[in-house]
Protein backbone atom coordinates (compact mmCIF):
# COMPACT_ATOMS: atom_id res chain seq x y z
CA UNK A 1 0.00 0.00 0.00
CA UNK A 2 1.32 3.16 -0.86
CA UNK A 3 1.62 6.24 1.21
CA UNK A 4 -1.35 8.14 -0.38
CA UNK A 5 -3.62 5.05 0.30
CA UNK A 6 -2.78 4.90 3.37
CA UNK A 7 -3.48 8.73 4.52
CA UNK A 8 -6.67 8.01 2.28
CA UNK A 9 -7.46 5.64 5.25
CA UNK A 10 -7.24 7.51 7.37
CA UNK A 11 -9.06 10.29 6.35
CA UNK A 12 -12.13 9.41 7.85
CA UNK A 13 -11.16 8.89 11.08
CA UNK A 14 -9.10 12.34 11.09
CA UNK A 15 -12.05 14.36 10.03
CA UNK A 16 -14.01 12.81 12.79
CA UNK A 17 -11.87 13.88 15.23
CA UNK A 18 -11.43 17.49 13.50
CA UNK A 19 -15.43 17.93 13.98
CA UNK A 20 -15.06 18.11 17.50
CA UNK A 21 -11.83 20.04 17.73
CA UNK A 22 -13.49 22.63 15.59
CA UNK A 23 -17.32 22.02 16.99
CA UNK A 24 -15.37 22.72 20.49
CA UNK A 25 -13.88 25.70 19.59
CA UNK A 26 -16.49 27.63 17.94
CA UNK A 27 -18.73 27.08 20.66
CA UNK A 28 -16.45 27.83 23.47
CA UNK A 29 -14.88 30.99 21.75
CA UNK A 30 -18.99 31.84 20.71
CA UNK A 31 -20.18 31.26 24.38
CA UNK A 32 -17.14 32.77 25.64
CA UNK A 33 -17.67 35.98 23.87
CA UNK A 34 -20.96 36.70 25.39
CA UNK A 35 -19.81 36.09 28.61
CA UNK A 36 -17.04 38.19 27.88
CA UNK A 37 -18.97 41.42 26.92
CA UNK A 38 -20.48 40.92 30.84
CA UNK A 39 -17.21 40.38 32.23
CA UNK A 40 -15.70 43.61 30.25
CA UNK A 41 -18.30 45.81 31.40
CA UNK A 42 -18.47 43.94 35.27
CA UNK A 43 -14.38 44.99 35.25
CA UNK A 44 -15.33 48.60 33.88
CA UNK A 45 -17.84 48.90 36.60
CA UNK A 46 -17.92 51.11 39.62
CA UNK A 47 -20.08 49.17 41.30
CA UNK A 48 -17.50 47.63 43.55
CA UNK A 49 -18.26 43.94 44.43
CA UNK A 50 -18.80 43.37 40.36
CA UNK A 51 -15.73 45.44 39.57
CA UNK A 52 -14.02 43.39 41.83
CA UNK A 53 -15.21 39.72 41.25
CA UNK A 54 -14.69 40.33 37.38
CA UNK A 55 -11.12 40.91 38.20
CA UNK A 56 -10.77 38.39 40.37
CA UNK A 57 -12.55 35.95 37.52
CA UNK A 58 -10.18 37.47 34.64
CA UNK A 59 -6.88 36.93 37.12
CA UNK A 60 -7.70 33.36 37.65
CA UNK A 61 -8.61 32.03 34.59
CA UNK A 62 -5.32 33.57 33.03
CA UNK A 63 -3.36 32.82 36.00
CA UNK A 64 -4.21 29.22 36.07
CA UNK A 65 -3.10 26.62 33.36
CA UNK A 66 -5.66 25.42 31.14
CA UNK A 67 -4.41 22.35 32.00
CA UNK A 68 -5.36 22.42 35.44
CA UNK A 69 -8.51 23.63 35.13
CA UNK A 70 -9.55 21.10 32.74
CA UNK A 71 -8.72 18.57 34.94
CA UNK A 72 -9.81 19.88 38.12
CA UNK A 73 -13.69 20.84 36.62
CA UNK A 74 -13.84 16.62 35.38
CA UNK A 75 -11.76 15.15 38.08
CA UNK A 76 -11.68 17.86 40.72
CA UNK A 77 -15.05 18.81 41.80
CA UNK A 78 -16.61 15.48 42.07
CA UNK A 79 -14.23 14.61 45.57
CA UNK A 80 -15.38 18.00 46.87
CA UNK A 81 -19.30 17.23 45.90
CA UNK A 82 -20.40 14.39 44.09
CA UNK A 83 -23.92 17.18 42.97
CA UNK A 84 -20.36 18.94 41.02
CA UNK A 85 -19.89 15.72 38.93
CA UNK A 86 -20.08 16.58 35.29
CA UNK A 87 -20.74 12.95 33.50
CA UNK A 88 -19.64 13.75 29.97
CA UNK A 89 -16.51 14.93 29.01
CA UNK A 90 -17.80 16.57 26.11
CA UNK A 91 -19.78 19.39 28.37
CA UNK A 92 -16.95 19.37 31.00
CA UNK A 93 -14.28 20.47 28.06
CA UNK A 94 -16.81 23.07 26.40
CA UNK A 95 -17.14 24.55 30.25
CA UNK A 96 -13.54 24.62 30.95
CA UNK A 97 -12.73 26.32 27.41
CA UNK A 98 -15.53 28.56 27.56
CA UNK A 99 -14.64 29.88 31.19
CA UNK A 100 -11.14 30.15 30.02
CA UNK A 101 -11.59 32.13 26.50
CA UNK A 102 -14.18 34.50 28.43
CA UNK A 103 -10.95 35.79 30.03
CA UNK A 104 -8.88 36.12 27.41
CA UNK A 105 -11.99 37.91 25.64
CA UNK A 106 -13.02 40.03 28.02
CA UNK A 107 -9.58 41.79 28.45
CA UNK A 108 -9.61 42.31 24.47
CA UNK A 109 -12.82 43.93 24.63
CA UNK A 110 -12.01 46.15 27.63
CA UNK A 111 -9.10 47.18 25.75
CA UNK A 112 -11.54 47.43 22.19
CA UNK A 113 -13.90 49.57 24.32
CA UNK A 114 -11.51 51.97 26.58
CA UNK A 115 -9.67 52.73 23.33
CA UNK A 116 -12.99 54.45 21.47
CA UNK A 117 -12.57 58.64 21.88
CA UNK A 118 -13.84 60.24 24.82
CA UNK A 119 -15.80 62.59 22.62
CA UNK A 120 -18.10 59.42 21.36
CA UNK A 121 -19.45 59.53 25.20
CA UNK A 122 -20.12 62.78 25.38
CA UNK A 123 -21.79 63.64 21.73
CA UNK A 124 -24.22 60.60 23.18
CA UNK A 125 -24.64 62.20 26.43
CA UNK A 126 -25.69 65.37 24.98
CA UNK A 127 -28.10 64.23 22.80
CA UNK A 128 -29.68 62.47 25.98
CA UNK A 129 -28.79 58.66 25.23
CA UNK A 130 -28.64 56.67 28.54
CA UNK A 131 -25.21 55.03 29.38
CA UNK A 132 -26.76 51.61 27.75
CA UNK A 133 -27.87 53.13 25.03
CA UNK A 134 -24.28 54.41 24.40
CA UNK A 135 -22.84 51.30 24.95
CA UNK A 136 -25.46 49.29 22.64
CA UNK A 137 -25.53 52.14 19.81
CA UNK A 138 -22.90 53.70 19.58
CA UNK A 139 -19.36 52.59 21.70
CA UNK A 140 -19.84 48.74 20.65
CA UNK A 141 -20.60 48.90 17.55
CA UNK A 142 -17.31 50.88 16.72
CA UNK A 143 -14.75 48.56 19.47
CA UNK A 144 -16.85 45.49 17.61
CA UNK A 145 -14.16 46.71 14.24
CA UNK A 146 -11.21 46.63 16.40
CA UNK A 147 -12.02 43.43 18.18
CA UNK A 148 -12.28 41.91 14.87
CA UNK A 149 -8.34 40.47 14.99
CA UNK A 150 -8.39 39.82 18.36
CA UNK A 151 -11.27 37.74 18.40
CA UNK A 152 -9.57 35.96 15.62
CA UNK A 153 -6.81 35.24 17.14
CA UNK A 154 -8.44 34.21 19.95
CA UNK A 155 -10.07 31.05 17.79
CA UNK A 156 -6.91 30.32 16.26
CA UNK A 157 -5.10 30.27 19.60
CA UNK A 158 -8.06 28.00 20.90
CA UNK A 159 -8.51 25.85 17.98
CA UNK A 160 -5.03 24.23 19.25
CA UNK A 161 -5.61 24.67 23.02
CA UNK A 162 -8.22 21.83 22.14
CA UNK A 163 -5.92 19.09 21.46
CA UNK A 164 -5.52 19.30 25.88
CA UNK A 165 -8.93 17.54 25.54
CA UNK A 166 -6.94 14.01 25.04
CA UNK A 167 -6.67 14.24 29.15
CA UNK A 168 -10.36 13.35 29.84
CA UNK A 169 -10.71 11.03 27.14
CA UNK A 170 -11.98 13.41 24.26
CA UNK A 171 -10.84 12.49 20.57
CA UNK A 172 -9.85 15.70 18.83
CA UNK A 173 -7.93 15.95 15.79
CA UNK A 174 -4.59 15.58 18.01
CA UNK A 175 -5.55 12.56 19.48
CA UNK A 176 -6.87 11.06 16.96
CA UNK A 177 -3.41 11.66 15.08
CA UNK A 178 -1.53 10.22 17.58
CA UNK A 179 -3.99 7.27 18.06
CA UNK A 180 -3.19 6.18 14.27
CA UNK A 181 0.80 6.67 14.45
CA UNK A 182 1.22 4.41 16.92
CA UNK A 183 -1.30 1.46 15.74
CA UNK A 184 0.47 1.90 12.22
CA UNK A 185 3.76 2.25 13.92
CA UNK A 186 4.54 6.02 11.17
CA UNK A 187 4.92 9.22 11.59
CA UNK A 188 3.17 9.90 8.23
CA UNK A 189 0.09 10.41 9.88
CA UNK A 190 1.29 13.75 11.14
CA UNK A 191 1.62 15.42 7.73
CA UNK A 192 -2.41 15.62 6.68
CA UNK A 193 -3.19 16.18 10.11
CA UNK A 194 -1.35 19.35 10.47
CA UNK A 195 -2.34 19.84 6.62
CA UNK A 196 -6.23 19.60 7.80
CA UNK A 197 -5.40 22.18 11.56
CA UNK A 198 -3.72 24.30 8.31
CA UNK A 199 -7.22 24.56 5.93
CA UNK A 200 -8.73 25.13 9.61
CA UNK A 201 -6.67 28.03 10.40
CA UNK A 202 -7.41 29.48 7.00
CA UNK A 203 -11.09 29.27 6.84
CA UNK A 204 -10.95 31.20 10.08
CA UNK A 205 -8.14 33.61 8.70
CA UNK A 206 -10.61 34.40 6.06
CA UNK A 207 -13.65 34.70 7.94
CA UNK A 208 -12.20 37.30 9.66
CA UNK A 209 -10.66 39.15 6.91
CA UNK A 210 -14.12 39.09 5.71
CA UNK A 211 -15.60 40.27 8.42
CA UNK A 212 -12.85 43.08 8.47
CA UNK A 213 -13.53 44.41 5.11
CA UNK A 214 -17.28 44.30 6.54
CA UNK A 215 -16.60 46.50 9.42
CA UNK A 216 -15.29 48.81 7.99
CA UNK A 217 -17.05 50.24 5.17
CA UNK A 218 -17.10 53.48 7.31
CA UNK A 219 -13.50 54.07 7.69
CA UNK B 1 -35.99 85.37 30.60
CA UNK B 2 -32.77 83.91 31.35
CA UNK B 3 -32.15 80.40 29.47
CA UNK B 4 -29.06 79.87 31.48
CA UNK B 5 -27.82 81.70 34.18
CA UNK B 6 -24.68 80.59 36.67
CA UNK B 7 -24.20 81.97 39.74
CA UNK B 8 -20.42 82.40 41.73
CA UNK B 9 -19.65 79.19 39.77
CA UNK B 10 -16.40 77.55 40.43
CA UNK B 11 -14.26 74.63 38.94
CA UNK B 12 -11.26 73.26 40.48
CA UNK B 13 -9.17 70.20 38.82
CA UNK B 14 -7.43 69.41 41.68
CA UNK B 15 -5.30 72.68 42.85
CA UNK B 16 -5.72 74.70 40.07
CA UNK B 17 -8.72 77.12 40.02
CA UNK B 18 -9.95 76.86 35.94
CA UNK B 19 -13.30 78.51 37.06
CA UNK B 20 -13.50 81.55 39.36
CA UNK B 21 -16.80 82.93 40.44
CA UNK B 22 -18.39 82.94 37.37
CA UNK B 23 -21.76 85.07 36.84
CA UNK B 24 -22.92 84.40 33.33
CA UNK B 25 -26.64 84.92 31.72
CA UNK B 26 -28.08 84.35 28.76
CA UNK B 27 -31.07 85.24 27.92
CA UNK B 28 -34.03 83.95 25.77
CA UNK B 29 -33.02 84.76 21.83
CA UNK B 30 -29.17 86.18 23.03
CA UNK B 31 -25.94 85.29 20.68
CA UNK B 32 -23.34 85.40 23.71
CA UNK B 33 -19.58 85.01 22.47
CA UNK B 34 -16.82 83.99 24.96
CA UNK B 35 -13.45 85.19 23.41
CA UNK B 36 -10.07 85.46 25.45
CA UNK B 37 -6.68 83.72 25.51
CA UNK B 38 -6.66 80.19 25.85
CA UNK B 39 -6.65 78.18 29.40
CA UNK B 40 -8.94 80.54 30.35
CA UNK B 41 -11.42 78.49 31.22
CA UNK B 42 -14.02 79.04 28.05
CA UNK B 43 -14.35 75.26 27.13
CA UNK B 44 -14.66 74.18 30.86
CA UNK B 45 -17.49 77.18 31.53
CA UNK B 46 -19.39 75.49 28.49
CA UNK B 47 -18.96 72.08 29.36
CA UNK B 48 -19.77 72.78 33.25
CA UNK B 49 -23.29 74.15 32.24
CA UNK B 50 -24.07 71.00 30.65
CA UNK B 51 -22.62 68.61 33.18
CA UNK B 52 -19.83 66.99 30.96
CA UNK B 53 -17.55 68.30 34.12
CA UNK B 54 -18.98 68.53 37.72
CA UNK B 55 -18.71 71.95 38.86
CA UNK B 56 -17.12 72.47 42.52
CA UNK B 57 -19.56 75.33 43.79
CA UNK B 58 -21.98 77.91 42.70
CA UNK B 59 -25.19 77.50 41.23
CA UNK B 60 -26.44 76.91 38.07
CA UNK B 61 -30.34 78.21 36.52
CA UNK B 62 -31.94 76.93 33.46
CA UNK B 63 -34.85 78.88 32.50
CA UNK B 64 -34.52 80.61 36.03
CA UNK B 65 -35.27 77.22 37.90
CA UNK B 66 -32.21 76.01 39.85
CA UNK B 67 -30.23 73.49 38.02
CA UNK B 68 -27.71 72.72 40.28
CA UNK B 69 -26.08 73.56 43.94
CA UNK B 70 -22.41 72.73 44.67
CA UNK B 71 -20.64 73.43 47.57
CA UNK B 72 -16.93 71.96 48.10
CA UNK B 73 -17.33 69.63 45.06
CA UNK B 74 -20.73 68.31 45.96
CA UNK B 75 -23.94 68.59 44.59
CA UNK B 76 -26.10 69.89 47.18
CA UNK B 77 -29.02 70.53 45.46
CA UNK B 78 -30.45 70.06 42.10
CA UNK B 79 -33.77 69.12 40.31
CA UNK B 80 -35.18 65.63 40.06
CA UNK B 81 -34.19 63.25 37.59
CA UNK B 82 -36.68 63.88 35.01
CA UNK B 83 -36.48 67.78 34.96
CA UNK B 84 -32.52 67.17 34.76
CA UNK B 85 -32.84 65.29 32.06
CA UNK B 86 -35.22 67.38 30.14
CA UNK B 87 -33.32 70.39 30.82
CA UNK B 88 -30.18 69.04 29.37
CA UNK B 89 -32.07 67.87 26.08
CA UNK B 90 -32.54 71.45 25.91
CA UNK B 91 -29.01 72.31 25.40
CA UNK B 92 -27.82 71.39 22.08
CA UNK B 93 -23.68 71.06 21.58
CA UNK B 94 -21.58 71.27 18.88
CA UNK B 95 -17.72 70.02 19.79
CA UNK B 96 -14.34 71.26 18.56
CA UNK B 97 -13.76 68.06 17.13
CA UNK B 98 -17.23 67.02 15.65
CA UNK B 99 -17.58 63.72 17.72
CA UNK B 100 -19.97 62.43 14.58
CA UNK B 101 -20.64 58.59 15.57
CA UNK B 102 -18.52 57.29 12.76
CA UNK B 103 -20.48 54.10 12.93
CA UNK B 104 -24.10 55.88 11.72
CA UNK B 105 -24.37 57.71 8.08
CA UNK B 106 -24.55 61.57 7.94
CA UNK B 107 -28.64 60.34 7.99
CA UNK B 108 -28.77 58.54 11.07
CA UNK B 109 -26.58 60.77 13.33
CA UNK B 110 -28.91 62.95 13.15
CA UNK B 111 -31.76 60.50 13.92
CA UNK B 112 -29.94 58.99 16.62
CA UNK B 113 -31.50 61.43 19.44
CA UNK B 114 -34.94 61.49 18.09
CA UNK B 115 -35.12 58.17 17.69
CA UNK B 116 -33.69 56.33 20.28
CA UNK B 117 -34.25 59.04 23.36
CA UNK B 118 -36.95 61.17 22.38
CA UNK B 119 -38.94 58.09 20.61
CA UNK B 120 -40.30 59.84 17.67
CA UNK B 121 -41.54 57.44 14.84
CA UNK B 122 -38.89 56.40 12.88
CA UNK B 123 -40.31 58.25 9.28
CA UNK B 124 -40.72 61.73 10.73
CA UNK B 125 -37.54 61.53 12.94
CA UNK B 126 -36.14 60.88 8.88
CA UNK B 127 -38.16 63.55 7.24
CA UNK B 128 -36.98 65.98 9.77
CA UNK B 129 -33.50 64.59 9.69
CA UNK B 130 -33.32 65.47 5.77
CA UNK B 131 -35.05 68.80 6.36
CA UNK B 132 -32.15 69.52 9.14
CA UNK B 133 -29.53 68.34 6.44
CA UNK B 134 -31.04 70.26 4.33
CA UNK B 135 -30.69 73.68 6.18
CA UNK B 136 -27.18 73.10 6.59
CA UNK B 137 -26.50 72.15 2.96
CA UNK B 138 -26.02 68.43 3.36
CA UNK B 139 -29.13 66.98 1.89
CA UNK B 140 -26.97 65.02 -0.55
CA UNK B 141 -24.82 63.56 1.72
CA UNK B 142 -27.17 62.26 4.00
CA UNK B 143 -26.90 58.37 3.32
CA UNK B 144 -22.77 59.14 3.70
CA UNK B 145 -20.74 58.00 6.63
CA UNK B 146 -18.75 60.50 8.36
CA UNK B 147 -15.68 59.80 7.10
CA UNK B 148 -16.67 60.58 3.51
CA UNK B 149 -16.91 63.94 4.92
CA UNK B 150 -14.86 67.18 4.81
CA UNK B 151 -14.48 68.86 8.54
CA UNK B 152 -16.82 71.47 7.81
CA UNK B 153 -19.09 69.17 6.26
CA UNK B 154 -18.82 66.92 9.52
CA UNK B 155 -19.39 70.09 12.04
CA UNK B 156 -22.39 71.09 9.61
CA UNK B 157 -23.69 67.45 10.23
CA UNK B 158 -23.34 67.69 13.79
CA UNK B 159 -25.02 71.31 14.08
CA UNK B 160 -28.05 69.41 12.27
CA UNK B 161 -27.91 66.84 15.01
CA UNK B 162 -28.29 68.93 17.64
CA UNK B 163 -30.74 70.65 16.22
CA UNK B 164 -32.78 67.25 15.90
CA UNK B 165 -33.39 67.06 19.23
CA UNK B 166 -35.15 70.96 19.17
CA UNK B 167 -33.04 72.38 21.73
CA UNK B 168 -33.61 75.75 23.46
CA UNK B 169 -30.07 76.55 23.20
CA UNK B 170 -27.14 76.03 21.44
CA UNK B 171 -23.97 75.45 22.59
CA UNK B 172 -20.85 75.69 20.76
CA UNK B 173 -17.05 75.04 22.01
CA UNK B 174 -14.72 75.97 19.42
CA UNK B 175 -16.88 74.94 16.53
CA UNK B 176 -14.35 75.73 13.97
CA UNK B 177 -11.37 75.21 15.81
CA UNK B 178 -10.35 72.32 14.20
CA UNK B 179 -10.99 73.45 10.80
CA UNK B 180 -8.76 74.11 7.85
CA UNK B 181 -9.11 77.53 7.20
CA UNK B 182 -10.87 77.05 3.81
CA UNK B 183 -13.65 75.95 5.93
CA UNK B 184 -14.44 77.95 8.33
CA UNK B 185 -16.53 80.23 6.65
CA UNK B 186 -19.23 77.50 5.90
CA UNK B 187 -19.58 77.00 9.50
CA UNK B 188 -19.92 80.20 10.16
CA UNK B 189 -22.60 80.68 7.80
CA UNK B 190 -24.49 78.00 9.03
CA UNK B 191 -24.42 79.37 12.79
CA UNK B 192 -24.99 82.85 11.42
CA UNK B 193 -28.07 81.58 9.86
CA UNK B 194 -29.19 79.96 12.94
CA UNK B 195 -28.61 83.22 15.07
CA UNK B 196 -30.68 84.73 12.52
CA UNK B 197 -33.38 82.64 13.00
CA UNK B 198 -33.77 83.64 16.86
CA UNK B 199 -31.86 80.78 18.33
CA UNK B 200 -30.23 81.40 21.76
CA UNK B 201 -26.48 80.15 20.77
CA UNK B 202 -23.49 80.56 23.48
CA UNK B 203 -20.36 80.07 21.65
CA UNK B 204 -16.78 80.05 22.90
CA UNK B 205 -14.72 80.54 19.39
CA UNK B 206 -11.53 82.57 18.34
CA UNK B 207 -13.44 84.06 15.52
CA UNK B 208 -13.19 87.55 16.11
CA UNK B 209 -15.31 88.49 13.07
CA UNK B 210 -17.97 86.22 13.64
CA UNK B 211 -18.23 87.76 17.48
CA UNK B 212 -18.06 91.02 16.10
CA UNK B 213 -20.65 91.00 13.67
CA UNK B 214 -23.33 88.13 15.29
CA UNK B 215 -22.68 88.21 19.00
CA UNK B 216 -25.22 90.16 21.19
CA UNK B 217 -23.18 90.25 24.08
CA UNK B 218 -19.05 89.39 24.09
CA UNK B 219 -17.92 88.37 27.33
CA UNK B 220 -14.05 88.17 27.58
CA UNK B 221 -12.28 85.81 29.85
CA UNK B 222 -9.06 85.28 31.39
CA UNK B 223 -7.88 83.38 33.73
CA UNK B 224 -10.84 81.33 35.17
CA UNK B 225 -13.00 84.98 35.26
CA UNK B 226 -14.98 87.20 33.44
CA UNK B 227 -13.00 89.99 33.39
CA UNK B 228 -15.40 92.01 30.87
CA UNK B 229 -18.84 91.86 29.22
CA UNK B 230 -20.59 94.27 26.51
CA UNK B 231 -22.00 95.07 23.07
CA UNK B 232 -18.77 93.73 20.60
CA UNK B 233 -18.83 97.29 20.30
CA UNK B 234 -17.50 97.93 23.74
CA UNK B 235 -15.37 94.92 23.80
CA UNK B 236 -13.90 94.93 20.97
CA UNK B 237 -13.17 98.94 20.32
CA UNK B 238 -12.87 100.12 24.14
CA UNK B 239 -11.86 97.36 26.11
CA UNK B 240 -11.24 98.17 29.88
CA UNK B 241 -9.36 96.14 31.01
CA UNK B 242 -5.02 95.85 30.39
CA UNK B 243 -5.54 91.50 29.19
CA UNK B 244 -8.66 92.16 27.32
CA UNK B 245 -6.61 94.86 25.70
CA UNK B 246 -3.92 92.98 25.23
CA UNK B 247 -5.52 89.90 24.07
CA UNK B 248 -7.36 91.69 21.47
CA UNK B 249 -4.16 93.17 20.44
CA UNK B 250 -2.62 90.39 19.91
CA UNK B 251 -5.32 88.63 17.57
CA UNK B 252 -7.60 91.35 15.90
Amino acid sequence: MNDFSRILTWLPQLLLGARTTIVITILAVGIGLILSLFLALGKMSRIFVINKFCSAYIFFFRGTPLLMQIYFLYFGLPQFHPALTIRSAFVAAMIAYTLNSAAYLAENIRAGIQSIDKGQFEAAKTIGMSGAQTMRLVIIPQAVRRLIPPVGNEFIMMLKDVSLVAIIGLADLTKVTRAISSSSATALVYIPAMIIYLIITALFQFVFNTLEKKYSVYE
Amino acid sequence: MSIIRTEELCKNFGDLQVLQNVNLTVNSGEVVVIIGPSGAGKSTLLRSLNTLETITSGKIFIEDNLFCRAEQGVIKEEMSKEDKKAALLDMGMVFQRFNLFPNMTVKENVMAGPVHVKKTPKEEAEKRALELLEKVGLADKADAYPSRLSGGQQQRVAIARALAMQPKIMLFDEPTSALDPELVGEVLNVMKDLAAQGMTMLCVTHEMGFAREVADKVVFMADGQILEEGTPEEIFNHPKTAKAQQFLSSVL
